[in-house]
């Protein structure tokens, strides 16, 4: 029974987000034209799962206490790719899959390699290199184009057994396939020991540049599956500056809701999830209310002004000034 | 400036070059090696008319950079650049559309919407303690928003008033281009502020260690605020430079300054942790970019080329001499 | 020693930082199936001497053995591998992970690859278990933990390292009563157990009632070793004091006792670290802060600087209560306070700055008009200062990190001069300074005293306090345990009231057990 209590308390972040989620959706649903039916679900579920790819991406790195403002990038860079090669018969696609993954990865890595051993500063270091994944991005598109195999699009964007979306089935996936074996394993606890204190990590003997450099490049890879979703949606790859830069915003905004501390060390990538489908639906909640459009990125500013704002409450916990400047 | 026991010219030459900082030295010979290998491409390269029109763009990147600067002396950074840029200019523009005294008071009226952008992120960093880079694209977001509703989504229709075009485009003194006076006067009145206020002071000591100057009686906290503001003030001046140079505002104009005004101010030398930095590196920063987009865009390398070597050009440079210290 | 055979054996330790001594032919033999404490004042060698144990520093020279072949190491994994495990006063745990995360952090159990949650947990409530602190539970977060109860979580985690010899340094310092009982029957079962324990600590009751052998260390070396219970506290007081060289301190003057006090506290609290606290310090007057490290002394000169927030009872000044909320308002020409702070190189001092910024940094708004410096003004007040202090710079345009410990120190006291402070609060102002700089501070601070400045002085350094104080007031547990005046500071008061223990000539102490 205690167990259960603790349990609670560490999931407390994704709980929340969970709970916002759904209160959010009710209302959603309750006042969408066309009410709770499968395609609602499986629209909305489509449009979150983007995100909450990107989400997962950046949690990875913000438990290291870290930022990367290149996730919307690399979503960009993998989605023109994809555009190119995830095309033709099922080998030839399955090779494109693989090969726009491994991009991912790659781009991670580089990110990883230089704010971990070249010691740059995460937010400068990712800047950078977003303007270079960019930069590739549109050399691969340098207009809106390309193609996908649209059997693979189609089976991963609709609906299992006419109910279930695929999108979400594939989420979880990966949820099972990345996160949860990162989160079990030493490095995914070194990540959240060198988050949380660095110098208690060190004097512990955890493996601190291993564990970080692990969670920057899985954030690279799990950018990727969200590009090769991107183009599974919208059967083009495009290299649109403001729309890579939009999803790296977003993807703070729904690693805040998710309960993840920008400080590092604390929160889950589940909990980012719901964040990301939460902070999805509360710009979704605009349109079925017959507000113009137009409010709609205003709304969302404010949602993350506020949601960063949020975390300042501690300050008022802080006795020592000092402590302010640690 | 120096008035140690040396004192006179004497004191003045050695203390001059210690004070030359390698990288800013380094930025000042890879914008000659960007003219030379320039000169090669064309000859008009090193005519005046291009070097004075390279500085006349210069000049926008340089108003922006110099608000940027400030604020990464602080050990922070200003995220809320692109759409500081795009209000200041947007809103300069909507003033003018308000009979006389909105023409007259169109400039002002921009600056001020930069400042009120940048009080809210000083507010954020300094008060309540987020860090700087969510707070300011939190702001810029927000920005972002209020004037996507205040256009309707669309490219303003309002124009820049007649005093922003002469601003921009006009030259008081023959040859040289009022926005290069601008910039000028911007960047010496920086200098002053950075070398003989207690302000400038304030802020050097702040990026090195912001606790010993607290402890020192430094109200460190209006000190970061003011520093946002007048960050957020000079990038809505960029973007009324800007309109005044296109005659108009536009929905993305900001995007374009972002990594140029961070590249250029950490390229000039100044530490992205803070604390270290002169305005000769920023101004040999923002010069470097702006030939480096002019020879890219004379080459007719496409954006993309552009993107990917400002990029890379960036991380090399601060691998080279931008690193936190080995152990910490 | 004699009986059973040593199972680790250090000789002839040296160990220098810079040019300070802080290991001078050290010996120590520690034999399996025993509690060694280890004695000896703030400074004395003993957590150099662990360090070197524990794998955290190299010795300059000297040999150590374990079973008998001499052994090094390299990190303080290599430490753990032989078997010495240590608890440091500073907490290792990582704040956001549960207890049985922080258990098992440097070798969690691993199955498939990834760690086994269930070995973890049981690994865990078996090492909370031999730490006798069951009641915690390995799910629980140890930010979320009360002090004491992470200290609990530190033993266990070093018992999970299966040691053969476990050092703990301080380790009861922020325990509980109740835990520091139930700590005491671990440490025996251990050693029932065959372990090697190496106590150090400060509570002489506790080394009274748990070692069986004792070695007190003065000055880098070990001075003597005994079966424990064979000497008198007071004998070991004795032990522990004593050094090579005197400094030579200015004379004190006779200080006004009438005047009401510039700066006064009266019952001042904070948090847990400062508990009721009254004192008052007048114009002229040299009053020193002693006790054990670490008693609530930083804290309270923080509290009268306005950095900490929070803090009950009364702040006086000129016997009018204020409120300072910032170290901007304490140094307000109304209050006009200074304080020279603990590190030199984080609190005091921007070290990549030039000397030149560093000295005006605190006094910018008197030398500036309308927020412009004026330069002329500056540069007389630095001038005048470097000549006061006879401060050794190459040039006021170098970087201040440039200079010498004590030269910088000079620094830092200069910059806080140049506002010409009434009152001045001094926070172990001459660590790590050579003697011949702590000399010429122990002048400055009584010419300033007789300029009439009120000066609270804390120092770890007992002889200091009893060279340059007209009184001293003796911390222990975050409150005031005993005020010596004049001849009363003698180094045996001071030690005897600082450990808390009550020897002849302790007779006014209104002494509160530990």
């Amino acid at each position: 029974m205690k167990d259960w209590r603790y349990l609670m308390a560490e999931q407390r972040g994704t709980l929340l987000a969970l709970g916002i989620f759904i209160v959010m959706f009710i209302i959603y649903t309750t006042n969408h034209p066309a009410g709770f039916t499968a395609n609602v679900v499986q629209t909305a579920a489509n449009k979150g799962v983007l995100l909450a790819f990107v989400a997962m991406a950046q949690t990875l790195v913000v438990i290291t206490a870290g930022i990367d403002l290149s996730v919307g990038m690399i979503l960009l860079l993998t989605n023109c790719l994809a555009s190119w090669l995830v095309v033709g018969t099922p080998f030839e696609t399955t090779l494109g899959v693989i090969a726009v993954l491994l991009a991912g990865l790659v781009c991670g890595a580089i990110n990883g390699a230089i704010v971990i051993y070249g010691r740059l500063q995460p937010i400068v270091a990712t800047i950078a290199t977003g303007a270079v994944y960019y930069g590739i991005g549109l050399l691969l598109r340098p207009f809106p184009g390309g193609s996908v195999n649209e059997d693979l699009a189609d089976a991963l964007t609709g609906k299992l057994f006419d109910v279930i979306p695929t999108s979400l089935v594939a989420l979880l996936v990966v949820v099972l396939v990345v996160w949860v074996p990162f989160s079990r394993s030493v490095f995914g606890r070194a990540a959240y020991a060198a988050g949380s204190s660095e110098t208690a990590a060190y004097m512990s003997g955890v493996p601190i540049r291993r564990g970080k450099f692990f969670a920057y490049m899985l954030a690279g890879l799990l950018a990727s599956i969200g590009g090769l979703f991107l183009t599974f949606f919208t059967y083009t790859g495009e290299a649109a500056y403001a729309s890579g830069n939009a999803y790296t915003l977003f993807s703070i905004a729904a690693v805040v809701l998710g309960g993840v501390s920008l400080f590092g060390g604390k929160g889950s990538a589940i909990g980012a999830i719901f964040g990301a489908l939460a902070f999805r639906t509360i710009g979704d909640l605009l349109f079925v209310f017959d507000f113009d459009p137009l409010w709609q990125p205003l709304f969302q500013g404010v949602i993350l002004l506020i949601a960063v704002s949020l975390g300042a409450f501690a300050l008022f916990r802080v006795r020592n000034r000092l402590e302010w400047f640690l | 400036m120096s008035e140690t026991t040396l004192g006179g010219i004497a004191g003045r030459m050695p203390k001059f070059l210690r004070r030359a900082d390698p990288a800013v030295a380094t930025a000042f010979a890879c914008i000659v090696i960007l003219l030379l290998l320039g000169s090669l491409y064309s000859r008009s390269f090193l005519s005046p008319e291009y070097l004075l029109q390279q500085l006349k763009v210069a000049s926008f990147l340089g108003v922006i950079a110099t608000g940027m600067m400030l604020v990464i002396l602080l050990g922070q950074i200003d995220l809320s650049v692109p759409w500081s840029v795009a209000t200041g200019a947007m809103m300069a523009c909507a003033a003018a559309a308000y009979g006389h005294a909105g023409v007259v008071l169109a400039i002002p009226f921009g600056i001020l919407c930069g400042v009120a952008i940048g009080i809210v992120n000083g507010f954020g960093v300094a008060y309540l303690r987020i860090p700087s880079m969510i707070i300011t694209l939190a702001t810029n977001a927000v920005a972002q928003g209020l004037m996507v509703v205040y256009t309707g989504g669309f490219s303003p229709q309002d124009s820049a008033t007649a005093a922003m075009r002469y601003l921009a485009t006009g030259s008081t003194i023959p040859g040289v281009p009022n926005g290069v006076i601008i910039w000028a006067l911007i960047g010496a009145a920086m200098v002053f502020v950075l070398t003989r206020t207690s302000f400038g002071r304030a802020v050097y000591g702040i990026g090195n260690r912001e606790r010993a100057a607290y402890l020192s009686g430094i109200d460190t906290r209006r000190i970061v605020m003011i520093a946002f503001a007048v960050s957020g003030g000079l990038s809505a001046f960029g973007g009324v430079l800007l309109a005044g140079y296109a005659s108009k505002a536009a929905q993305s104009m900001g995007d374009a300054y972002l990594l140029p005004s961070i590249a250029a101010v950490v390229l000039g030398g100044t530490s992205i942790l803070g604390g270290r930095g002169s305005y000769l590196g920023t101004v040999a920063g923002v010069i470097l970019i702006t030939l480096l987009q002019s020879i890219l865009s004379v080459m007719q390398m496409p954006e993309a080329g552009r993107q990917i070597i400002y990029g890379v050009v960036i991380v090399a440079m601060l691998l080279l001499y931008g690193r936190a210290p080995a152990s910490r | 020693m004699d009986g059973a055979a040593p199972l680790f054996r250090m000789e002839g330790i040296s160990k220098r930082y810079g040019g300070v001594r802080a290991l001078e032919k050290a010996d120590l033999t520690v034999t399996a199936g025993s509690i060694h404490a280890i004695l000896g004042e703030n400074g004395a060698g003993k957590s150099t001497l662990i360090k070197i144990m524990a794998g955290v520093v190299a010795p300059d020279e000297g040999a150590m053995t374990l079973d008998g072949s001499e052994v090094s190491f390299a990190s303080p994994a290599a430490a753990n591998q032989a078997g010495i495990v240590c608890i440091f006063q500073e907490l290792s745990l990582i704040p956001e992970l549960s207890v049985a995360d922080n258990i098992v952090i440097s070798d969690p159990p691993k199955r498939f690859g990834m760690i086994d949650r269930k070995a973890q947990r049981r690994i865990a409530e078996e090492a909370l278990a031999r730490a006798g602190a069951s009641d915690i539970h390995p799910r629980a977060l140890v930010k979320d933990l009360p002090l004491s109860r992470r200290q609990m979580v530190e033993i266990a985690k070093a018992l999970a390292r299966k040691p053969r010899i476990l050092i703990l340094d301080e380790a009861t310092s922020a325990l509980t009563a109740a835990d520091v009982a139930r700590v005491f029957e671990v440490l025996k079962r251990l050693r029932s157990e065959g372990l090697a324990l190496l106590y150090i600590s400060h509570r002489m009751n506790e080394i009274a009632e748990l070692a069986d052998h004792c070695t007190v260390f003065r000055n880098g070396r070990n001075v003597a070793s005994y079966k424990a219970g064979t000497k008198s506290d007071n004998e070991v007081v004795e032990l522990m004091i004593g050094r090579e060289y005197r400094h030579i301190f200015p004379p004190k003057s006779a200080s006004a006792q009438a005047a009401t006090p510039v700066l006064e506290a009266r019952n001042l609290s904070w948090a847990d670290r400062l508990d009721n606290i009254s004192l008052g310090v007048r114009a002229g007057e040299v009053v020193g802060l002693g006790g054990l490290d670490g008693q609530g002394q930083r804290e309270l000169l923080l509290a009268f600087f306005g950095v900490l927030r929070g803090l009950r009872g009364e702040v006086l000044i000129d016997g009018k209560p204020v409120s300072i909320a910032s170290p901007r308002a304490a140094s307000d020409s109304g209050v006009g306070m200074a304080l020279i702070p603990e590190d030199r190189k984080t609190e005091g001092l921007m070290l990549p700055m030039t000397v030149r910024e560093n000295l005006s940094f605190a006094a910018l708004d008197r030398l500036s008009k309308g927020g412009i410096i004026d330069r002329a003004a500056e540069q007389r007040l630095i001038d005048d200062m470097v000549g006061l202090l006879a401060i050794k710079t190459a040039g006021l345009d170098i970087p201040v990190g440039a200079l010498s410990g004590g030269n910088q120190q000079k620094v830092v006291i200069a910059k806080w001069l140049m506002r010409q402070p009434r009152i001045i609060l001094l926070n172990d102002p001459t660590r790590g300074i050579d003697v011949g700089t702590k000399q010429e501070i122990y002048q400055l601070m009584r010419k300033l005293a007789d300029q009439g400045a009120a000066i609270l002085f804390y120092s770890t350094d007992y002889d200091e306090l009893i060279g340059c104080c007209d009184r001293v007031l003796v911390l222990y547990d975050g409150s005031v345990k005993r005020e010596l005046v004049g001849a009363e500071i003698t180094e045996h008061a001071l030690i005897a009231s600082a450990l808390n223990i009550h020897g002849e000539g302790a007779g006014q102490s209104q002494g509160a057990g530990a």
